[in-house]
């Protein structure tokens, strides 16, 4: 993001080469733009910000300063260390309940974003029609475009919690449709799914012979049901992309390590693409990982136990406020309702920065059904959520 | 242990109304039970965490490790509890291992400090051998740092 610093004015120097036509097509993301409204501002409080607010635990930490002390800084194999493979077998079975083969069906990835780009990658064939819930996280319609497949999102909404149902995913299907994306917890509308839809939507992928792709980044991050996966449905390990990592549980974003567990011949096809385009994860953050599995499970009770409270702060002071905003369930963000003022999310957003100087992702950043709303992240200090709040009354009073 | 305590255990400032927020239940509740437990003695007080060592104060800090005989009747704890009124004596610990009671002391001097040693503390009857040590300088103390750790800027706007 080095180049957010240029001056807004610099025009982009004319290349004699023209960009391929496919990225042509896929317009930038809604965040970066926010991100440049907002700028190197530093009188602001931010509720945009989609990482933890915690330091990466200091144990954590610890590991990977110990291990470069003790000269770790080498390639690692290609799937990623077999110790962290291991540690990663043993946390989706007693989590998810779903068994993977550290050797075959497990590999070590740059974040999720580097595991959902090589899932895409690995089983799209141009012109493949990839099922997806919105509001969604920025990169998934990217990414498939990327991938030369054709992105097809499912509007979902607060009528619904912003759930996906069989229904919806019915009208949308079609012969071209191979895959199915799932982000729950969701980013950014903080839904999860509850034990019935996933059932169905595993019913659903199960009958016309879809390939699941759910990114279960926020899992650990669920206040009031435990979580449920799709993985652990019937018939689903089989045909499910399982993607996880630790920069949302254990405050690791920096770090940059995820997972991506599959079938062998899909784990295999995904490793193909990594070893040839990053090798291996790095692996620092890979001595970190372990460590968070092995004994961070204080850290994610203590964590999740703060997040659940500035959630019900922030959920609290919105409905004092009079925006309505389905519960979240999960992650860290709350998406109020804020298409009854008159205002496109994008001007709400910029207005409410610059009057109140509080920024918050206009929900139009997540796909054209986020537009009407607002994405709060409660990552943040809680006496800073208060202010923003009160700002928000202020705010939403004057309009 | 309960929420409410752990957080009081953190901040003790937080409003009833803001504690009520958090843990979703009416400012009414919260405050019957911080008065509940004030009552029944799990709340001994409330305190700022000072970080001394950016005051100019006259002021030494000694651990002291204590031997004691126990005595046939009240064991421990009787000697304890006179060690215990001394306003110098910040804690109070009775111990496993080769000693029996850890003193937190303070005083305005190192001599302060050696005069309630042989004064006060060697003098009880029971205490059978004293260990001092004075304390240099506070990291941490609370559960919390006495030097705020540097925290990286995030950007302000992520995914
Ligand atoms: C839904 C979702 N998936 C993936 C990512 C990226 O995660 P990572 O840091 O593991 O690349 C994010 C980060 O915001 C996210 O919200």
């Amino acid at each position: 993001m080095n180049d957010s610093k240029l001056p807004h004015d610099a025009l982009p120097v004319p290349s004699r080469f023209d960009i391929a036509k496919h990225l042509q097509a896929v317009p930038r993301s809604g965040i970066r733009d926010f991100f440049e409204i907002v700028g190197t501002r530093k009188d602001i409080i931010s509720l945009s910000i989609g990482e933890p607010d915690f330091p990466t635990p200091w144990h954590i930490r610890e590991a990977s300063v110990y291990a470069l002390d003790r000269g770790a800084t080498a390639y690692t194999a290609n799937l990623g260390l077999l110790e962290l493979r291991r540690e990663i077998a043993r946390y989706t079975r007693e989590s998810f309940g779903a068994e993977y083969d550290p050797g075959s069906e497990i590999l070590v990835t740059v974040g999720v974003s580097e595991a959902l780009d090589l899932a895409l990658r690995a089983v799209l064939n141009p012109g493949d029609e990839v099922l997806y819930h919105e509001p969604c996280y920025v990169s998934y319609a990217p990414l498939v475009q990327f991938a030369h497949g054709v992105p097809v999102p499912v509007a979902t909404s607060r009528d619904n919690g912003f759930r996906l149902d069989r229904a919806m995913l019915e009208a949308k299907l079609t012969p071209r449709t191979r895959v199915l994306m799932l982000n729950y917890p969701n980013n950014p509308t903080g839904a999860i799914l509850a034990p019935d839809n996933t059932r169905d939507i595993a019913a659903f992928a199960c009958e016309h012979n879809l390939l699941v792709v759910t990114d279960e980044i926020y899992s650990e991050l669920t206040y009031d049901e435990p979580r449920c996966s799709i993985v652990a449905e019937p018939g689903m390990k089989e045909r499910t992309i399982f993607l996880n990592g630790f920069s949302k549980a254990w405050a690791m974003t920096g770090f940059r390590v995820g997972y991506a567990c599959a079938p062998p011949d899909l784990t295999e096809a995904m490793m193909k693409i990594h070893q040839y385009t990053m090798l291996c994860a790095p692996i620092l953050s890979q001595k970190a990982a372990i460590e968070a599995l092995r004994s961070g499970g204080n850290d994610l009770a203590t964590m999740r136990e703060a997040y659940r409270q500035r959630r019900n702060v922030l959920r609290k002071g919105l409905e004092d406020i009079g925006l309505p905003c389905v519960l979240p369930g999960g992650a860290f963000y709350a998406f109020p309702y804020i298409g009854d003022f008159g205002l496109s999310s994008q001007e709400f957003a910029v207005r409410f920065l610059e009057e109140e100087k509080v920024a918050c992702v206009p929900g139009s950043a997540f796909g054209a059904s986020g537009e009407g709303y607002l994405r709060c992240a409660y990552a943040a200090d809680l006496d800073d959520i208060r202010e923003a709040l009160r700002r928000l009354a202020a705010f939403a009073g004057r309009l | 242990m309960d929420e409410l305590l752990r957080l009081l255990k953190t901040n003790a400032r937080a409003s009833a109304a803001d504690l009520a927020a958090m843990l979703n239940l009416s400012e009414e509740a919260v405050r019957e039970r911080i008065a509940d437990y004030e009552k029944d003695g799990t709340i001994r007080g409330y305190q700022a965490i000072v970080n001394d060592d950016r005051l100019d104060l006259d002021r030494v800090q000694a651990v002291i490790e204590v031997k004691i005989t126990p005595e046939r009747e009240g064991g421990f704890d009787r000697i304890a509890s006179r060690i215990g009124k001394f306003p110098e004596v910040e804690s109070l610990f009775l111990m496993s291992g080769t000693y029996d009671l850890l003193v937190f002391l303070h005083g305005r001097t190192l001599r302060d400090i050696a005069a309630f040693v042989s004064e006060k503390l060697a003098t009880i009857e029971g205490v059978v051998s004293t260990s001092t040590h004075f304390m240099l300088k506070t990291y941490k103390t609370n559960g919390v740092l006495m030097d705020k750790e540097p925290t990286d800027e995030r950007l302000k706007v992520t995914p």
